[in-house]
């Protein structure tokens, strides 16, 4: 019986789930390419070619287009309007998110139903629907159109879910015995909330805030109908590119895209960061 | 014939989890893979399978070089510790897979699976699902399922690992005696030098990615190879730097020939023995004796008594520590 | 005490930016009855944004899950150089304004790019058409059936497909019988999430589409013409067509989920 050594490449890691087998490896190889290549032709080279033509004249015109007047209070107002809706989602979110897993009421699984709405009801039927309360028909005469507060109520909407559903799942396997052990060595509620708790959500917390900043900062349908879209006024950057896009301007509408997709990229990776850290802390 | 695995290599990363492996499997024997978490025992398994491939070294299965081939095609049962039942299937179409995969016709499959059933005890289980079958009940029809294809070979990963201590011992009588009726090259991974003592035929001991010993298991009991099998496959005692089993010690109240000096620190009765501890010259060491030997000396906290190895008893020295020497008998 | 305050102001906000806005459209849509309504629907054009809608959606949702199933598998079953990357990149068109995603497809698919014209010779209009449509679909609802079916793959963990190959199952044979029937739940979830995301698209087709009355309009377009044209019955039957639509979504998410973490 001859000695027969594999000529084969280096030996896989035994990866968590990674299945060793060579013949595998062709089917592997398929589905790679097939899969790099619609995520190539639908994503990455699309995105590309923004960022390209964005600096197509030169950095000095990339820079004049983000921050012409028009295009510098969009940005101005979309980053505001985020970092706001974000911090008021951290209070709103976490709140809701307590009184759903923690307090007990009757209709309280339709509640938890309902926070998804946003996320299945299409842009333009949230601002719509806020217009109905929040408009000129306004039946208690709240009346937010073509005004700042309108933007911001439409971005409240539609990033409502997000710190609510990062933080639920972690509240739920919260180890209540930890509180337990607090309130007998003569802990408040409120400082339980405080040192106990409330530590074990921070990574939860900020990962949800970090999505609704992106979400808020991205958003379009949900504006356009209650803002009214007044440059310098209500005009987020998202409706500002589209403008753009409509008069043709493609390199000013490419270039405040960019800064945009800077920004939630960063924002996002930030968030993986937390999340490494948070999952190392245990 | 059976299973020839020959100078297997493999390593994860850094990590060596195969160092020049080879191990024989007679054709219709009962081998049992030994030894401790880590060491490379079910990763010798899983290259048999098909399931890991060894960076060098070949495996031949019933005469044919089966290295390469995937595991669709070297027709081995493999059971895994934790069953990998198929979830969303009841028992009888879990014990019917592979027979489907081959397009046997539906009568034949019938009634085989039931003849399968029967033999595992799991008739009138059919219907049931695997989550409503205890463990017990769970493994034995992965067994079904892995015999059902008439592979000419069984492996089987620390089947009886996952199980409570009662089941696994009903289930390793059982295995034995389908073994006997069956027939079939059967290998399996186990730590438990008990169940290894019990159901196989052959023993081989591996440590540290490499073979130490192999022999039935008598022979390993009676003439371990070094002190690590001799340790890993029975309760052994320090004396005079060498290892020695504790009920091959003699205990005197006078010196004799060969004894040594020492002092009973506890006597324990373990069943119907008795464990007795001593103090050797500032080393402990413990003996078992049987009740009238223990009541005769009198044995209690304190007293000194002499003790010595029994004429014919093997002794192992100790070696330095992580120094399993490699020793393949036929 | 604190309860009854955290519960209050928790209901509050809800009812306050979800429910009663909700509430009064559904309201102002039934004004003139429910006969207007379907009336409203049931205009040539309502119907025919409502077919490209579909279409488009179906097709968005077609793609997806073929590239989610199988880029679930290939993150949790395979090793390759590159996967991290790989797997971030999925989450990318999280991060993109729907207007964005629009103006990329236009530069490079456009009618004056290289590939545009090309397509364009061949008597195939990819922007201002169903396929551009599609394209800008699928592109923000890709994430979604990946990372259903990704958690699931890996809790069920490989040992199954390991004993389907030793039993003699081809590859293509272990996933149709152990590895699909394993995550369906997860991908109906996904189908679900994938589907109410593709047909609530606005920003996206928007740019895309070139809003062409008849021909790329999509359900959503609908609503923001109407709206700005003031007919506000045929926006809100339309709204109301959609958030129907939402409401069963939620639903059927609702009823699914349980099931997905068995």
């Amino acid at each position: 019986m001859s000695d027969l050594s594999l000529t084969e490449a280096p030996p896989e890691t035994a990866g968590p789930q990674a299945s060793g087998l060579r013949h595998g490896r062709v089917g592997m190889g398929l589905g790679l390419g097939l899969a790099t290549a619609y995520l190539s032709l639908l994503v990455l080279i699309p995105l590309g070619a923004v960022v390209w033509r964005a600096r197509s004249d030169g950095w000095g015109e990339f820079w004049e287009d983000v921050t012409n007047r028009e295009s510098w209070a969009a940005l101005k107002l979309t980053l505001v309007a985020g970092l706001l809706v974000a911090v008021i989602n951290v209070v709103m979110g976490t709140l809701i998110a307590w009184v759903l897993v923690r307090d007990k009421f009757f209709g309280k699984r339709l509640v938890d139903a309902v926070i998804d709405l946003p996320f299945a009801l299409p842009t333009i039927v949230a601002g719509l629907v806020l217009l109905a309360l929040y408009g000129p028909e306004s039946p208690i005469g709240i009346d937010l159109a073509y005004k700042q507060s309108g933007v911001l109520v439409a971005l409240l909407f539609v990033t409502l879910p997000f710190v609510v559903r990062t933080v639920q799942p972690v509240l739920e396997e919260l180890d209540q015995e930890m509180e337990q052990a607090a309130a007998s060595l003569g802990a408040s509620n409120f400082t339980i909330f405080r040192r106990i708790i409330l530590p074990n959500l921070y990574p939860a917390i900020a990962a949800g805030a970090a999505l609704s900043f992106a979400r808020a900062i991205s958003e379009f349908g949900s504006t356009v109908l209650i803002s009214g879209n007044l440059p310098f006024k209500t005009e987020v950057a998202a409706v500002s590119i589209y403008g753009q896009i409509q008069s043709d301007n493609t390199n000013a509408a490419a270039a405040v895209s960019t800064v945009l997709l800077v920004v939630a990229l960063v924002v996002l990776a930030l968030i993986d960061l937390l999340q490494r850290w948070a999952v190392r802390r245990g | 014939m059976g299973i020839e695995a020959r100078n297997i290599d493999k390593r994860f990363g850094d990590f060596v989890a195969l160092d020049d492996v080879s191990v024989d499997i007679p054709s219709g024997g009962l081998v049992a893979l030994l030894g401790p978490s880590g060491g490379g025992k079910t990763t010798l398994l899983r290259v048999i399978a098909g399931l890991e491939q060894p960076d060098s070294g070949t495996v031949t299965i019933n005469g044919e070089d089966a290295t390469r081939l995937s595991p669709q095609r070297r027709n081995v049962g493999f059971v895994f510790q934790h069953y990998a039942a198929f979830k969303h299937m009841n028992v009888y179409r879990n014990v019917a897979f592979g027979l489907e995969i081959r397009k046997r016709p539906k009568p034949e499959i019938h009634r085989r699976v039931n003849e399968l059933l029967e033999l595992v005890h799991l008739e009138g289980f059919a219907h049931r699902r695997p989550a409503q079958l205890s463990g017990g009940q769970r493994q034995r029809m992965a067994l079904a399922r892995a015999l059902a294809v008439e592979p000419s070979v069984l492996l089987l990963d620390e089947p009886f690992g996952a199980l409570d201590a009662q089941v696994r011992k009903e289930l390793r009588t059982w295995l034995r005696r389908l073994h006997d009726d069956i027939h079939v090259t059967t290998c399996f991974v186990t730590h438990d030098q008990e169940e290894a003592m019990e159901v196989a035929d052959r023993i081989v001991v591996i440590a540290g990615g490499k073979v130490v010993q192999v022999g039935t298991p008598d022979e390993l009991y009676d003439h371990p190879a070094d002190d690590f099998v001799m340790s890993f496959l029975g309760p052994v005692t320090k004396l005079d730097g060498r290892l020695v089993r504790p009920h091959d010690l003699e205990l005197f109240d006078a010196s004799a020939p060969g004894t040594s000096p020492a002092t009973v620190t506890r006597v324990v009765r373990v069943g119907f023995e008795v464990r007795v501890d001593l103090d050797v010259a500032g080393s402990e060491a413990w003996v078992q004796v049987t009740r009238d030997t223990a009541e005769r000396l009198g044995l209690r906290d304190g007293v000194t008594v002499h003790v010595r190895p029994i004429e014919g008893a093997v002794t192992v020295a100790v070696a330095t520590p992580n120094a399993p020497t490699t020793d393949e008998t036929s | 005490m604190a309860r009854w305050t955290l519960r209050l102001v928790a209901l509050a906000y809800l009812a306050l930016l979800l429910v009663i806005p909700l509430g009064i459209i559904v309201n102002r849509t039934f004004e003139n009855g429910a006969g207007a309504v379907w009336d409203s629907l049931n205009e040539p054009l309502a119907r025919h944004a409502f077919q490209v809608t579909l279409q488009v959606a179906l097709w968005a949702v077609l793609l997806n899950t073929i590239f989610g199933v199988g880029a679930a598998l290939l993150i949790v079953r395979y090793d390759f150089p590159g996967k991290r990357i790989f797997n971030a990149l999925i989450d990318l068109p999280l991060a993109v304004s729907p207007v964005v995603v629009g103006l990329a497809l236009i530069l490079v698919y456009g009618r004056l790019t290289p590939v545009g014209s090309w397509f364009g010779d061949q008597g195939i209009d990819i922007i201002f058409a169903l396929p551009g449509m599609v394209m800008a679909t699928a592109f923000v609802s890709l994430p979604l059936m990946v990372r259903e079916v990704v958690p699931v793959l890996e809790e069920i963990g490989v040992e199954q497909e390991q004993a389907a190959w030793t039993l003699g199952a081809s590859g293509w044979q272990t996933f149709r019988r152990i590895t699909f029937p394993s995550i369906r739940w997860a991908v109906a979830y996904g189908l679900v999430l994938t589907l109410a995301r593709s047909l609530g698209e606005f920003g996206a087709v928007a740019v895309v589409s070139g809003r062409i009355v008849g021909k790329t309009q999509t359900i959503t377009l609908y609503v923001q013409q109407h709206f700005e044209n003031f007919d506000k019955t045929g926006a809100y039957a339309a709204s109301f067509a959609l958030a129907a639509i939402a409401v069963v979504v939620l639903l059927i998410m609702n009823l699914l989920r349980p099931k997905e973490d068995r």
